[in-house]
């Protein structure tokens, strides 16, 4: 497997995912976004680690690190999502702007 | 593998601290809640003596050389659980008259602080990583826990989002680099782009990914946006452990991946740092220039420290040697010594707050309602200014002294005329308090002992380093990280 393919793959990845965090207003579209871009750094982390023929797993052990957090923190982020929801009836990052300058 | 438990004690104390914390909140009566407060405060003091015991030890290295404790980790460490108890302290009395959960908010806090140990001591980018992630996850809560005050929630995602991001970021980064390098040992990838020039541009490449993941934990340029809406939104303690704490956190782990990892690349990102160094202190200090709110002032303030922080980066050697070690030195001593100016400086935002307001405006004819109160304050923004003869003069002059060693003379120009415009805002406010008539603001300030506590040990910090400059300097030179 060529390492150039893996690379446009998690980049295009990546791409995306910044795209998403730019273009999307919407709070949970832009947390999904963030996901598509970690996710990016797991497929380089996890196939550079096969690649690499190493004996250590230490980019595969990586990877499954970057999951455990990356569930722990969006659990976090949603928290606050709904949070606001609550108060404000609204996920659009937009309109959470009492606070300028 | 043989774990060194001496090595890692501190980190298990605090550990078994914060799990009594958890269980003692929950079975604590809610009119009883005050006590997790002394339990919390026990649990970060024991934490500091396992420290101490550390401290003189040979360098101890575990888990397979990615958690090192040497003089560096321990200074620091000492710094965080000072910082730790310095909030604690603050929170306690604000806590109780806002309302805000106590149980909740000691647990994260430690949680938090747990964290920063463990980034003091990492040499490998998986620590580094999960330990930045420990220090900012509780934080976002922490933020965020008015849960009813809309502006709270606001801080709180504003953080959240910002933080994110830059960690996606910074991870592709990494990634990267262990792609070219085959290893995340901080030292091993250091020897391997050295061996490897080939995939120079993409190592490039991933460096400037990982400087935006940290960009934004230490508010350099144009990552600080949510520095001012955090800290005014969420509370006031929380935005005092955050500029503090969170930030030194942060520097930590910059300044080991640039100068063990990075550091062969320095002829390439050396300028971009010094941009970013200057853009972010012009930045902090032209916009504290329009503030109206303490808090805010005090946050746009802690961006324009972060750019004097950075500054020594902007003069690394390629080679290694004593430029390195005395712009890494000069950061470490600012960090040493910003943490008690600015602990103070929040205090007594804290104290006045409650009854005064938070605005700069409250604070006119402060010298004439609660003299002490003014003093100090004037003592903390002074020293923020770098005024000697209070410690922020003498941090500025290790920053100062390293750039001109490093022969940039033009980044010294810039710190000066920097330093010239921060001297502005901060004089603004001490005018306020003195110069101008009392207002219809609260007569004397009752203090609480707590927070008198507080205000006490960062004004006896600032007034003794800023005589014995010495003891910052020593303390820094001490590690033998560069």
């Amino acid at each position: 497997m060529p390492v150039a393919w893996v690379l446009i793959l998690s980049s295009f990845l990546f791409s995306v995912g910044i795209y998403g965090v730019l273009a999307r207003r919407n709070a949970v579209l832009v947390l999904m976004s963030i996901e598509l871009m970690l996710n990016a750094a797991n497929i380089n982390f996890v196939v550079f680690n096969l690649l690499l023929h190493s004996i250590s797993y230490i980019g595969q052990v990586f990877a499954l690190f970057i999951i455990t957090i990356a569930a722990a923190e969006l659990g976090v982020g949603l928290a606050i999502v709904i949070l606001i929801f609550r108060n404000r009836s609204t996920v659009s990052i937009d309109e959470v702007s009492l606070m300028k300058w | 593998m043989q774990i060194d438990y001496a090595a890692v004690a501190p980190e298990l104390v605090l550990t078994g601290a914060l799990c009594i914390v958890l269980v003692v909140d929950l079975v604590l009566p809610d009119n009883r809640k005050g006590l997790i407060m002394p339990v919390s405060l026990l649990g970060v003091a024991g934490t500091l003596l396992a420290l101490l015991a550390l401290a003189g030890d040979p360098t101890r290295t575990t888990l397979g050389g990615m958690f090192v404790v040497d003089s560096f980790a321990v200074t620091l460490k000492i710094l965080f659980c000072v910082a730790a108890l310095l909030t604690l302290a603050m929170s306690y009395d604000y806590l109780r008259k806002e309302g805000i959960h106590q149980g909740e908010f000691y647990f994260l806090l430690l949680c938090s602080l747990l964290g920063m140990l463990t980034i003091a001591s990492s040499r490998d980018l998986l620590p580094i990583f999960v330990s930045l992630e420990l220090v900012s996850v509780p934080a976002f809560v922490l933020a965020g826990l008015q849960k009813i005050d809309v502006k709270s929630n606001e801080a709180a995602l504003k953080f959240f989002l910002f933080s994110i991001l830059s960690t996606a970021v910074m991870l592709f980064g990494m990634s990267l680099i262990y792609g070219i390098t085959g290893t995340t040992n901080l030292a091993e990838i250091a020897v391997r782009l050295a061996a490897t020039p080939v995939l120079r541009s993409i190592a490039v490449l991933s460096v400037f990914f990982v400087v935006v993941g940290f960009g934004f934990k230490i508010s350099a340029f144009p990552f600080q946006w949510w520095v001012p809406d955090t800290y005014e939104g969420s509370p006031v303690p929380v935005a005092a452990f955050l500029s503090v704490a969170s930030k030194t956190a942060g520097f930590v782990g910059l300044l080991q991946i640039m100068f063990i990892a990075f550091h062969g690349l320095a002829d390439v990102w050396r300028p971009f740092i010094a941009a970013v160094a200057i853009l972010t202190m012009t930045f902090g200090n032209l916009v504290a220039l329009t503030q109206r709110h303490i808090v805010r002032l005090l946050a746009y303030s802690s961006i324009g420290q972060a750019g004097y922080i950075l500054l020594p980066l902007a003069v690394v050697n390629v080679n290694g040697g004593s430029v390195n070690h005395e712009a890494f030195a000069a950061s470490i001593a600012y960090l040493l010594i910003y943490a008690f100016m600015e602990m103070g400086a929040f205090s007594v935002a804290v104290a006045y707050g409650r009854e005064g307001g938070y605005f700069i405006d409250d604070y006119a004819g402060l010298g004439y309602r609660a003299p002490g109160l003014a003093v100090v304050m004037t003592v903390f923004l002074f020293s923020l200014a770098g005024i000697p003869p209070l410690a922020g003069w003498a941090a500025k002059l290790f920053i100062f002294r390293a750039v001109i060693d490093g022969h940039e003379y033009w980044l010294a120009v810039a710190m000066a005329v920097n330093t010239v415009i921060a001297l502005f805002y901060y004089a603004k406010v001490v005018r306020r308090m003195f110069f101008e008539p009392a207002g219809d603001g609260p007569l004397g300030v009752k203090v609480p002992l707590l927070l008198q506590a507080t205000i006490a040990v960062s004004t006896v910090m600032v007034l003794l380093v800023g005589i014995l400059p010495d003891l910052a300097a020593h303390l820094a030179r001490m590690s033998t990280l560069v």
